[in-house]
């Protein structure tokens, strides 16, 4: 960051905002580092016991024990399909009862009650449910990703048709749209871009369904390793776990923020 | 060929008295369940080959009749005939349609926009693509065939609009105020190259705007509306015009002056009612 700043020093207007964003991010990292300096010296005096906070070396040793034993890999794939279908499989689903339930007034006052019932259900308790379902292998994961990621697409599929607008409707009537050709040409792809707007939260659901759902019962996964440490006691374990996953949500906030750019290329910034 | 005859000679739209009425908004103007009669007992024909303006004060359900032409709103009363067949059911098959608003999809490209009628009658999509590029150079577009909507200006995108609309050839051409958004001058300009574009092909055309000049400078005729509720024609003046006209500097010769006062005189009353109801 300080090397960006010295490098765009000509322009002196541009330069003050550069070297604003500069010093913000020093500051971030020295809140930071100070927080782990807090943390390191408290637990180092044993004025917070070690046994329930865990050490900041030890949970930094043991992260890097996973990469470079190259154990933690398995389970963050395990975690990131669990990820990626429950999101994949929820947002379909949602996609088509939102069109669904938006084009046809019968099909949405019927179940409307249910739906709001549904929504406003913890979902998360559906967790032991799914697994006795589906077992402790992956699909118990998705289908509690999907009930998650399915309510934030849904309701957004259904706005976003509902306010399709009646000017490109009629406009693509008029051009001789057929019943198909309007789903498929106006509400399929404004619904479409309706789901990539909430990317990012539903996203995030798929990823908090399968680090609960493992969380609760499973034979793999980062949420495994959490609860098997959680197990033994071994506190710096569930840091660890913690820190790894805060990595890959992180991760996977970005790469959804790439996608997002690369396929709202249409809209206005 | 008596067929074909009768055809040729059948006005492109015959409205016979329509007649439409809505259930009003509660609250707006009075309480639900009363009906509000937009229009009433309009016949009005329009030639083949015509270019036909309306012009009303504002509210007065100018939109309605291009609407019911259009096959998009059913008249509670009366019929609509097309080239001498009924309009009954589904969209109006020979009519284009320009929008007031906004009308493009958002989500594609300026040549998928104009691609998009061709795409729905099935057409190659190389074909399409062809006569889409070609279009779009005829409304000067050339070279932006790539921009989505909100990359355009106003005007280019009312010129993809026109595009969309032509590229299908549709035989009568409806346009509902589709320049009153626009600045005067890319206006005056939109104006001219809808002349042009209707000189080469001569479509039937009905043009709904508020702006008298706008509607004298094009048109062959210009009907008046009354002011609203229960809408309807009170004069028709013919435009003798000559042809090729640039809108722009017919407005300053002694004839358009002229007329534009007559018809004026005319309608000056109806403004005067629209305003007063618009107020209450």
């Amino acid at each position: 960051m300080l090397k960006a700043s010295a490098s765009i020093q000509q322009v002196s207007p541009g330069r003050k905002v550069i070297s604003a964003a500069a010093r913000l991010r020093i500051m971030q990292a020295t809140l930071f580092i100070g927080l782990m300096l807090l943390w390191y010296v408290l637990t180092e005096t044993e004025v917070l016991p070690t046994f329930f906070f865990g050490q900041p070396i030890a949970v930094f040793k043991c992260v890097v024990q996973w990469f470079v034993t190259g154990e933690i890999f398995y389970h963050l794939w395990v975690t990131s399909v669990e990820t990626v279908l429950g999101f994949v499989i929820g947002a379909s689903l949602a996609l088509i009862c939102g069109l669904w339930f938006a084009l046809s007034p019968t099909a949405s006052a019927l179940s409307d009650p249910y739906i709001k019932a549904i929504n406003a259900m913890p979902r998360v308790i559906l967790a032991p449910i799914f697994s006795l379902w589906f077992g402790l292998g992956i699909w118990s994961k998705v289908a509690l990703g999907v009930t998650l990621v399915f309510f934030v697409v849904f309701f957004n599929v259904y706005q976003g048709v509902k306010e399709v607008s009646p000017v490109v409707l009629s406009n693509a009537r008029m051009l001789g749209a057929s019943r198909g050709q309007l789903l498929r040409t106006v509400y399929l792809p404004s619904a479409t871009s309706w789901v990539f707007s909430s990317l990012h939260t539903s996203v995030g659901m798929a990823f908090v369904g399968a680090v609960v759902g493992e969380y609760l019962g499973s034979s793999a996964g980062v949420g495994y390793l959490i609860l098997q440490a959680e197990g033994v006691f071994d506190v710096n374990t569930v840091f660890a776990g913690i820190v790894v996953l805060t990595i890959a949500a992180l991760l996977l906030d970005a790469l959804v923020g790439v996608v997002e750019r690369r396929l709202l290329r249409w809209r206005p910034t | 060929m008596v067929d074909a005859m009768a055809i040729q000679s059948a006005p492109a739209i015959a409205f016979k008295k329509v007649t439409c009425c809505f259930p009003k908004a509660a609250g707006k103007y009075g309480s639900a369940g009363e009906i509000y009669t937009a229009v009433k007992d309009v016949s009005l024909e329009i030639k083949d080959g015509e270019f036909v303006s309306v012009v009303g004060p504002t509210g007065c359900g100018k939109s309605t009749l291009l609407n019911v032409a259009a096959g998009l709103i059913r008249p509670t009363s009366g019929t609509i005939d097309i080239f001498g067949a009924s309009l009954v059911g589904g969209t109006n098959r020979e009519a284009g349609y320009m929008f007031q608003a906004e009308s493009l999809m958002a989500w594609r490209t300026a040549l998928q926009n104009v691609m998009v009628g061709l795409e729905y009658q099935g057409m190659d999509a190389a074909k399409a693509r062809d006569r889409a590029i070609g279009w779009l150079a005829k409304v000067g577009l050339a070279g932006f065939e790539d921009r989505y909507p909100h990359q355009l200006s106003g005007g280019m995108r009312k010129r993809v609009s026109l595009a969309q609309m032509l590229v299908l050839d549709p035989r009568i051409v409806l346009l509902d105020e589709p320049f009153s958004a626009l600045d005067a001058q890319t206006r005056v300009l939109m104006e001219n190259e809808l002349l042009a574009l209707w000189a080469a092909n001569r479509k039937s055309v009905l043009f709904i705007t508020h702006d008298l000049e706008e509607a004298i400078s094009m048109s062959d005729r210009v009907v008046v509306l009354s002011a609203g509720p229960a809408t309807h024609p009170i004069a028709e003046f013919e435009i003798d015009l000559p042809r090729p006209r640039d809108v722009s500097e017919i407005r300053l010769t002694e004839q358009f002056l002229k007329l534009h006062h007559e018809i004026w005189d005319v309608m000056k009353e109806e403004v005067l009612k629209g305003y007063a109801q618009s107020k209450r």
